[in-house]
Order: structure tokens, then C-alpha cells, then sequence
């Protein structure tokens, strides 16, 4: 029976183990990826890991982050680094890659593609290239909102091969095999082909071979500084502002003017050189001086990705959901357990605080990387709401030690983590602010307050989702239970009044600051108000006696569906300043959502003695 | 409670209801403007006190729901006969009575601003100096005298003026501007096109245009561009009719009794105070990438009466404050070589921000002294707990 009392801490401990053991990992042999992957860049306006650019790449392209090869000796998996790499130093390899995802019939009957598989490489595709462009460009012009869903769908493909197809780019040109003895060559033609080029403008007698040669490697290194994608090499010139990044293509146009090759390019050619001849040693060799050299002068640019490839790697975010799920699943037990109902539920606790923690880590880290406040974007504040609602289920566990708070907890935990994993399928999470946004006051005040009020009225709509099904469906409801749960929300709803005012308030007086106005009844505005109304209407309603117990936990339950119209909805109306994107399959999930709200609201509309908890009373 | 008139107004039911029905205006008025447009669903929905039902194809219109308006004040008047009613004085209810006055302050705040605020914009290119700021829908006729070498003499006339009255004086004019057609919104042509038809006008450059009538706006970024015939008539006969438009920014010349004028029909304008003048426009970009940064005015503020003249910069989040005028960087030239400010004139500005103060500290006074108790009790022992905030309103 002592045994008994270690379980929690054993299982804790378990889970920790695991959570921690994503950073040990095993020394790579071939290639080093991963000290690739560490490597800054700039791309979408921040410094980031090459790993960055190849896990949100991937995502747009494929959704997921991850590619699975299926060759003669089986199948495997290829990590988003891995396929980057390939992508772009052996791209005529990659193009054989089932890649790209296309969910729409109608797309892929237009490209004349199998429609019995999801995902499609490049090389299935190209034919159709230009029956892509032709559509796109008569889609482009169209306002988002007003696209059909084979429209969006087929801008999605268009958009998804545009970025390959840079990326493709992105580190040699085109046609260059053996990238290091092509610097050399490069270097050598540019004295006779500069003198040549001058000679031929001044009209005079020139040397056409050298004209040639020089002319016919700027033609590469032309596409490669039109189309690459991430700035690779820094500013050589120690005047220069630190962000002054080029891309390699760029740089070496301007090789031309200097005759001095950038030592970046030239570790990136060896990379190139290395990748293409199969030879890890060299590979790893260039990479570790590459890096060598950042540390004099780019310090704070290595760290930086450093710290958000080890962000990547350790993935947090997905430890602390799979903790969720399993104290979600012990809470619930516990209801039913009579005996070892107190171990489980000790257990379920013990873990939420663990997945907490490890939550909280991820969310302090992701701040640090940004240097902003924890809500930037949809993305974050489903992360931070559910950091919030944790908070609140952990409070009422402490309080009431019935389960219910780790249930909560876990229950907000999880699905907020899965809401976040599917918004990030739209690419980078730590985006640039646009210029309105650029202020770390007002997100650390208004968005910050408003996202609390969204998590506590989240809460208290899961408590009174709790209180129906235990009450309908399990005779688990006692009285005591249930007065305990009808205080929870009433609490919780004070508490989200409290925040939801606020924030709105201050999100009025943010608009008031940018353009004048306190209030616009731009929809995001009013789907902050509309919370707010909503939760006074249930204080109102239950101070002037409208509603008891039931009918409490009825109109709690619409303060879900408020909640995430607010959240969600009002982004997929298309129209306000506010609306900073969504997934179309967003709407469906939304519309699920709400449904199942309604279907519990006539569950909590039974007479009671259809009501399991209090049949058995009676 | 006698007065059931006073028992009525002063009654939760009321609020309830009130809250309800605002969360219904809220959400319709919401959805109301992906078809519609923020800025005919925010008077048809909110600054209304009801909302119509036009049935298709006719002319008159039902009121179907109460407005913000007339919501906004049954529940200002509920608040106030329920404090009348309820209130006692004691630390208990202070929270309350601050909530609610917050709430009464920032009701009365809106209303004000919506019918004090006058919301406009300044266009200025690098190099320009501008002590006018101009609105963003209204239009004037303006009439200007340029005889005078040092001075113009203006008669602005509202454009509202011109769709009520077919004919317009003033003492200022030695003749009348007579309205033969009016539309609220239109697109001109320079040559013949399916729908437009010729302009009737006999002098000025409306002769060789063609125009013709299109639906009002409802997008928010998009604005009615007016046009009128007008006919000026002096004592000794007309001049002959000028067409007049939004679309026309160039003013039309006539002659009469040796003084020379300028016709043009332009967005209405506010005079300043004082004049800004800007120097420099920054449009600043996040590296490698079209993302905006941040966008930035350098202005130099002069001011004759007072003879302040000095450089501010206005850029996103930081407006300039001055003489009860508020300017916004708004928006910007396609070159990057102009900038626009967005002047708001709202004399109750400063009521949101008191409100906001109120209200938290009558809902956070609330909260614990509800909570504390609680807590001490349910720590103290889980056998005897009553419900936090039991009490009746």
C-alpha cells in the first residue's frame, strides 16, 4: 500500500523523462544536418535557423513537417532539414518528392493527376505548369473572401510551387554542379570579363571569350538574386547595418564590382560541392568553419537561430498536449474510481502541473526568441489561452480537490495545443508585426487582458459542459458537486467580465492611440464587446434571480459559442482591420463546434428527471 | 415601490433584456456588414435608435428592433433609476456603484463623440503647408472670389445643400446657384460609353464628358464621388449651367460684373488654427521583405497667433495632440512623397479612459471582497461555505 502512494510521482517523473529526453540526441554519422539547420538566415523580415525555413516551408507545401520516402528499401522518413537540402543543392533529386498536398478534386482533375493519392511531387506537376499559371492569374485579382474553394485551393498549389520553386534556387543557380570550382572560374573571369565588358561598351575591340564566360555566369547568379528566398550571406563590410543581408545570388553579382569572394558564399559553394559529390566529411567541414566565422561579428545572429533550432527540436508545445491527454484521461477516471478515485485524481494533477510547467517554458522561450508579449497572432493566443485556462483549472483544483479543475485543465490544455498546431499549418508562427501592431505595450495590456477574458469564459463553459454530462448521463452529480460547480462558474464569469471589459476597453482606447477612433464596430471590436455583454448578461440574470443552477450552466455554455465567434468567426467575415487570416477548414470546425454547443444546451434543457444524477436522488 | 413606471425602468428583467437584445444588435450589425460595409452598418445598426426592414422593391421602411441608440439609452436610464432604487450607501457596494458609473460615463462618452467628433484628413506631399484639413465623404461647392491680388473670397456650399434646395444664395454672391441635377454618387467618361450619357451642361468642361449615376458605397476604403449641374443665375440672367464633380479636381472659371471666380466642387474643409508643413515621410520595412515597419511624418507645427513653430514627428501609435485637434498617421502616397493624416476633433476623448479606470476598480473591489472571504473560509475548512456575491444586486 506504500507503493501506491508513489505512483503519481512515478508516473510524473516518467513523463518528465521523456519531455527531457528530446534533448539528447544521437550524434549524426553522415551528413550534419542538424549543424546545417543551425545556420542564420534572414527570411520574412527576422533572423531564423535554416531549420525554420524548412520546417515552415514544408508545413505551407505539404502540412506537415515532416516527408515520407517510399523507395525500394521501404519506407522512411526524411526530417524537414533533411528535404531542404536536398531541395536546394540537389533540387533535380527533389523534384521526384511527393510533396505537394492538394485536396481538391476538381484541382487535380484540371492538372489531369491520379486522384488516388495526397500528395504529389514536382515532376507530376511541371507539365501543367502553365494551365497553373493561366488559372492563377485570372484568380489572383480576386479578393480572398470571394474565392471559391477550388479557387483558394489552386492559389494554395500556385503559392506552394512559387516557394519551391525559389527555394529550388535559393543556394546555386540552376545549372551549376561542382559550385566551389565554379567560385574559382567565377573568380578568374571577372579581371578580362569586367575589361572585356568596358572595352565592348566603350566600342572598342573586346576579348569575346572573356565577355562570354563573364555574361554567362551572371546569367545564374541573376535568377538566383531575383528569386532566392532567405537572405544567406552577411554584410561584409563592418559599416553596414547588421540586417543588411543579401542573398547569394545578389552578393555575387556584386562580386563582379569588388572581384573579392564573400567567405560566406564561398563556405556555401564548398556545402553545395560536398552535398552533390556525397561527401559528409567535407560537408561537415564547411559547415563548422562557416560557423567559426559567424562567431566573430554575427554572434548574436548564430545564438539566436541556435536557440530557436534547440525551440524546434524540444517541441514543447507537443510534449505538454500528449501530458494533457493523459491527466485528462486520469481526471476523468477519477470520477468513477470509488477506491482509487483520490490516487487517479492526485496523479491527473500532479501531471497538469508537470505539462504546465513544461507549457510555461515553451511560452517564456517563444516570448524571449520574439522579444514581444506572449499574443502576436492567432497561433499564440491559442497557446496562451490555454497557458491561462490551465492556471484557473489548477485554482479550482486546489480549491475544491474534485477533479474537476485537472479535468478543466487538462481539457483546455489539449485542445487549445491541437487549435495551435493546426494554425501553425499556415506557416511561420513569429511573423513580423505590421507597422499598427509593432508595440509591445499594448499587446502586453489589451491583447493580453482580452485573451484572458476569452480563456476564463472557455472555462467557465467547460465547467458547465462537466455539470450537464456528469448530471444527464452518470449519477457522479451530487448535490455538493454540483453547488460546488454552479460557485465555479459564477466565479469564473465574474473573473472573465473582469478581463473581458477591460481588454476591450483598452483595446478601444489602442485604436484611439492609432487612428482616432475609441470605437470603429470593426468586427473583431465587437466580438470583444459581444463577450462582454454576454458575460454581464449572465451576472444580471442570476442576481435578479432568472436562472439557477441549470439555467446558469445553460447560458455559460453560450458564452462558448460567443467566445469562439469572437476568436474565429469574426476573422472569416473577410472585412475589418483586425482580420489576420484563418484556415478554410477553420469554418467547418467552427461550425462543429457551435453545433455541439447547441446539442449540450437541449441536453441541459431535459426535465431533471430525465436526468440521471437527479432520478437517482429522487 | 408605488410607480410602476419607476419599478419597470428600474427592474433587472430590464437589463437583462437590454443586454440580450445589445448582444443580438451586435452580432446582426456585425455579420450585417460583410454585405453592407462597416460604415452604412454601423449607422443603420448602432447609431440608429431602430433598425428598418425595407421590403425588396419598395419604398418605405419598418422599424423591426430597436438600435444602439435607443438601447443605449433605456439602459442608461435603467442603471440610473436601479441605483436610485437599490443603492445604499456602505463598503459593500462601492464596486458596484463604481462599475456602473464607469459604464454610465463611457454610454455618455460615445454619444458625445458621436455627435461632437468630426473625423477628417490632411494630404500633405514633402514641401507642402496646408491650415486646412479636409473630410473624408462630405463635399462643398465653392464659390471663390480670385479678383482680390491678396485674398480669395469664398462661399463654400455643403453639398447636403445642393440635394435639398434647387436653388442656393448668399450675401456674399452676387447671383444664385441653381441645382438642375444631383447625384450622390457617379463616374465620368471622357468619351462615349455603354451607360454613360452626354452631360447637359453649356459651358465649362462638363460639354465634352459623359457621366452617369452609380449605387452609393458601402466599403469602408471607398467613397461617393458626387456630381451636380448647376446653373449660376445672376439679376441679369444665367451664365449657363457647369457641370460639377468630386472627380474633377481642377476649378471651372467665369466672368461676371468684372470679377473673376473659380467653381469647384471639393471634399468640405476645416480650417486650423495653425498650419503643419511636412518635411519628411517614412515608410520603414522589415529587411529582405515588403512587411511595414513603420510609418513615420516629420511635421513642422507653426503657429502665428502664438509663435510656436516646431518639428514633431507622427507615426504609427503616437499621434500628435494640439489645440483639441488629434492628427493620425493614416496612410500614404503610392510614391512614399506624401503622407496622410487623419485630424480628429473629439472634445470627449479623454471619457474612455476615466471609465476603463472605474470600472476595473469597482470589478476588481468586487471580485475580492468576495473572494478573500471565500477563500479564508473554504481554507479554514471545507464543511461551511456559502456562495461568493449570494447577495442581491
Amino acid at each position: 500500500m506504500i507503493m501506491k502512494k508513489w505512483i503519481p510521482i512515478i508516473l510524473v517523473a516518467a513523463m518528465a523523462g521523456w519531455a527531457l529526453s528530446s534533448l539528447f540526441q544521437p550524434p549524426e554519422t553522415s551528413f550534419h544536418t542538424r549543424e546545417f539547420g543551425k545556420l542564420p538566415v534572414l527570411m520574412d523580415g527576422r533572423f531564423q535557423p535554416f531549420d525554420s525555413v524548412a520546417r515552415n516551408s514544408l508545413l505551407q507545401i505539404r502540412a506537415r513537417q515532416t516527408v515520407a520516402v517510399d523507395d525500394k528499401s521501404g519506407s522512411q522518413t526524411m526530417t524537414a532539414m533533411e528535404w531542404l537540402l536536398e531541395v536546394m543543392m540537389k533540387p533535380e533529386q527533389a523534384d521526384d518528392l511527393k510533396i505537394f498536398r492538394i485536396d481538391n478534386n476538381e484541382v487535380t482533375e484540371l492538372l489531369k493527376l491520379p486522384d488516388n493519392q495526397k500528395y504529389y511531387s514536382f515532376s507530376q506537376i511541371r507539365p501543367q505548369g502553365d494551365e497553373i499559371e493561366k488559372q492563377a492569374e485570372r484568380i489572383e485579382p480576386i479578393d480572398d473572401s470571394k474565392r471559391t474553394v477550388f479557387e483558394s485551393q489552386l492559389m494554395k498549389l500556385y503559392d506552394a510551387l512559387n516557394l519551391y520553386q525559389r527555394l529550388q534556387v535559393s543556394l546555386k543557380p540552376p545549372a551549376t554542379d561542382d559550385f566551389a570550382a565554379e567560385l574559382d572560374a567565377y573568380q578568374k573571369s571577372i579581371a578580362p570579363g569586367v575589361a572585356a565588358v568596358n572595352a565592348r561598351d566603350a566600342g572598342q575591340k573586346f576579348d569575346q571569350n572573356a565577355f562570354d564566360t563573364l555574361v554567362g555566369f551572371m546569367g545564374g547568379y541573376n535568377t538566383v538574386a531575383n528569386y532566392a528566398l532567405p537572405l544567406t550571406i552577411p554584410p561584409a563590410d563592418p559599416s553596414l547595418p547588421r540586417d543588411d543581408w543579401q542573398n547569394i545570388g545578389t552578393n555575387l553579382m556584386q562580386t563582379a564590382r569588388t572581384g573579392e569572394i564573400h567567405p560566406a558564399t564561398k563556405y556555401y559553394a564548398e556545402m553545395v560541392t560536398a552535398y552533390r559529390a556525397n561527401q559528409p566529411a567535407d560537408f561537415n567541414q564547411a559547415v563548422a568553419s562557416y560557423r567559426v566565422w559567424l562567431a566573430d561579428g554575427f554572434a548574436p545572429q548564430l545564438n539566436k537561430a541556435g536557440y530557436e533550432f534547440f525551440f524546434s527540436t524540444v517541441q514543447p508545445f507537443y510534449k505538454a498536449m500528449v501530458i494533457y491527454v493523459l491527466a485528462l484521461i486520469l481526471g476523468l477516471l477519477s470520477w468513477f474510481g470509488a477506491r482509487s478515485g483520490e490516487l487517479l485524481r492526485r496523479s491527473a494533477f500532479y501531471l497538469v502541473i508537470l505539462a504546465w510547467v513544461i507549457h510555461t517554458f515553451g511560452l517564456v522561450f517563444r516570448m524571449v526568441l520574439e522579444g514581444r508579449p506572449p499574443v502576436t497572432n492567432l497561433y499564440s493566443s491559442a497557446i496562451f489561452i490555454g497557458w491561462a485556462a490551465v492556471i484557473l483549472g489548477m485554482v479550482l483544483e486546489k480549491i475544491y480537490r474534485d477533479g474537476i479543475g485537472c479535468v478543466v485543465a487538462a481539457f483546455v490544455g489539449f485542445v487549445t495545443q491541437i487549435i495551435a498546431h493546426n494554425l501553425a499549418l499556415s506557416g511561420d508562427t513569429m511573423e513580423m508585426m505590421r507597422a499598427v501592431l509593432d508595440t509591445n505595450f499594448w499587446l502586453a495590456t489589451h491583447v493580453v487582458t482580452v485573451t484572458l477574458g476569452y480563456a476564463s469564459t472557455f472555462v467557465a463553459g467547460l465547467l458547465a459542459i462537466i455539470y450537464i454530462l456528469r448530471g444527464v448521463f452518470t449519477p457522479t452529480l451530487t448535490p455538493e458537486t454540483a453547488k460546488s460547480l454552479a460557485r465555479m462558474v459564477y466565479g469564473i464569469v465574474c473573473f472573465a467580465t473582469l478581463f473581458s471589459f477591460v481588454g476591450t476597453v483598452l483595446g478601444g482606447i489602442w485604436a484611439d492611440q492609432s487612428w482616432g477612433r475609441f470605437w470603429g464596430w470593426d468586427p473583431k471590436e465587437n466580438g470583444a464587446l459581444l463577450i462582454v455583454l454576454w458575460n454581464a448578461t449572465i451576472l444580471h440574470a442570476r442576481w435578479g434571480g432568472l436562472v439557477r443552477e441549470r439555467g446558469l450552466m445553460n447560458l455559460a455554455i453560450i458564452g462558448n459559442i460567443v467566445t469562439s465567434w469572437s476568436w474565429f468567426g469574426v476573422n472569416m467575415l473577410g472585412i475589418g482591420l483586425h482580420s489576420y487570416g484563418f484556415t478554410d477548414a477553420a469554418f467547418k470546425w467552427l461550425m462543429l463546434f457551435v453545433s455541439s454547443q447547441v446539442v449540450l444546451i437541449l441536453l441541459g434543457l431535459l426535465p431533471t428527471k430525465m436526468w440521471k444524477s437527479f432520478s437517482a436522488r429522487a | 415601490m408605488r410607480n410602476p413606471f419607476l419599478r419597470f425602468f428600474s427592474s433587472v428583467r430590464l437589463t437583462v433584456a437590454c443586454l440580450v437584445i445589445g448582444c443580438i444588435i451586435v452580432f446582426w450589425g456585425t455579420v450585417a456588414q460583410v454585405h453592407l460595409g462597416l460604415y452604412k452598418a454601423q449607422n443603420e445598426f448602432f447609431r440608429s435608435f431602430f433598425i428598418y426592414w425595407q421590403p425588396t422593391g419598395s419604398g418605405f421602411q419598418i422599424p423591426i428592433f430597436p438600435g444602439g441608440y435607443l438601447l443605449g439609452t433605456v439602459l442608461l436610464i435603467n442603471l440610473l433609476c436601479a441605483h436610485a432604487r437599490y443603492y445604499q450607501p456602505g463598503k459593500r457596494k462601492i464596486g458596484i456603484a463604481l462599475i456602473h458609473l464607469g459604464i454610465v460615463l463611457l454610454l455618455l462618452g460615445q454619444m458625445l463623440t458621436d455627435f461632437l467628433s468630426i473625423e477628417s484628413n490632411l494630404h500633405l506631399r514633402i514641401g507642402e503647408t496646408r491650415n486646412y484639413t479636409e473630410a473624408d465623404r462630405a463635399y462643398e461647392l465653392a464659390v471663390t472670389d480670385t479678383t482680390g491680388k491678396d485674398s480669395d473670397k469664398v462661399v463654400a456650399i455643403p453639398c447636403n445643400l445642393l440635394v435639398r434646395h434647387s436653388e442656393v444664395g448668399d450675401p456674399e454672391m452676387p447671383f444664385r446657384v441653381g441645382v438642375k441635377t444631383f447625384y450622390a454618387n457617379s463616374e465620368l467618361s471622357d468619351k462615349a460609353a455603354p451607360d454613360f450619357e452626354p452631360v447637359k451642361a453649356t459651358t465649362g468642361t462638363g460639354p465634352n464628358l459623359w457621366w452617369r449615376e452609380v449605387p452609393r458605397e458601402t466599403e469602408t476604403d471607398r467613397v461617393d464621388l458626387p456630381s451636380a449641374i448647376v446653373e449660376i443665375t445672376t439679376p441679369q440672367g444665367s451664365l449657363g449651367t457647369f457641370l460639377v464633380s468630386a472627380a474633377l479636381s481642377q476649378p471651372q472659371q467665369f466672368t461676371f460684373d468684372n470679377r473673376d471666380y473659380d467653381l469647384v466642387l471639393r471634399p468640405e474643409r476645416f480650417y486650423l488654427p495653425f498650419s503643419l508643413h511636412l518635411i519628411e515621410f517614412r515608410h520603414d520595412k522589415y529587411p529582405g521583405t515588403d512587411i511595414p515597419k513603420n510609418f513615420s511624418s516629420r511635421v513642422r507645427l507653426q503657429n502665428l497667433d502664438t509663435g510656436e513653430d516646431r518639428e514633431v514627428r507622427i507615426f504609427m501609435n503616437n499621434p500628435l495632440r494640439y489645440r483639441g485637434e488629434t492628427f493620425y498617421q493614416a496612410s500614404f502616397d503610392a510614391d512614399d512623397h506624401g503622407s496622410i493624416l487623419q485630424a480628429v476633433h473629439n472634445p470627449s476623448w479623454l471619457t474612455p479612459y476615466f471609465s476603463c479606470v472605474l470600472v476595473a476598480t469597482g470589478l476588481v473591489w468586487q471580485f475580492l471582497s468576495h473572494l478573500i472571504p471565500f477563500l479564508k473560509r473554504r481554507m479554514a475548512g471545507p464543511g461551511n461555505v456559502t456562495a461568493p456575491g449570494k447577495e442581491k444586486k
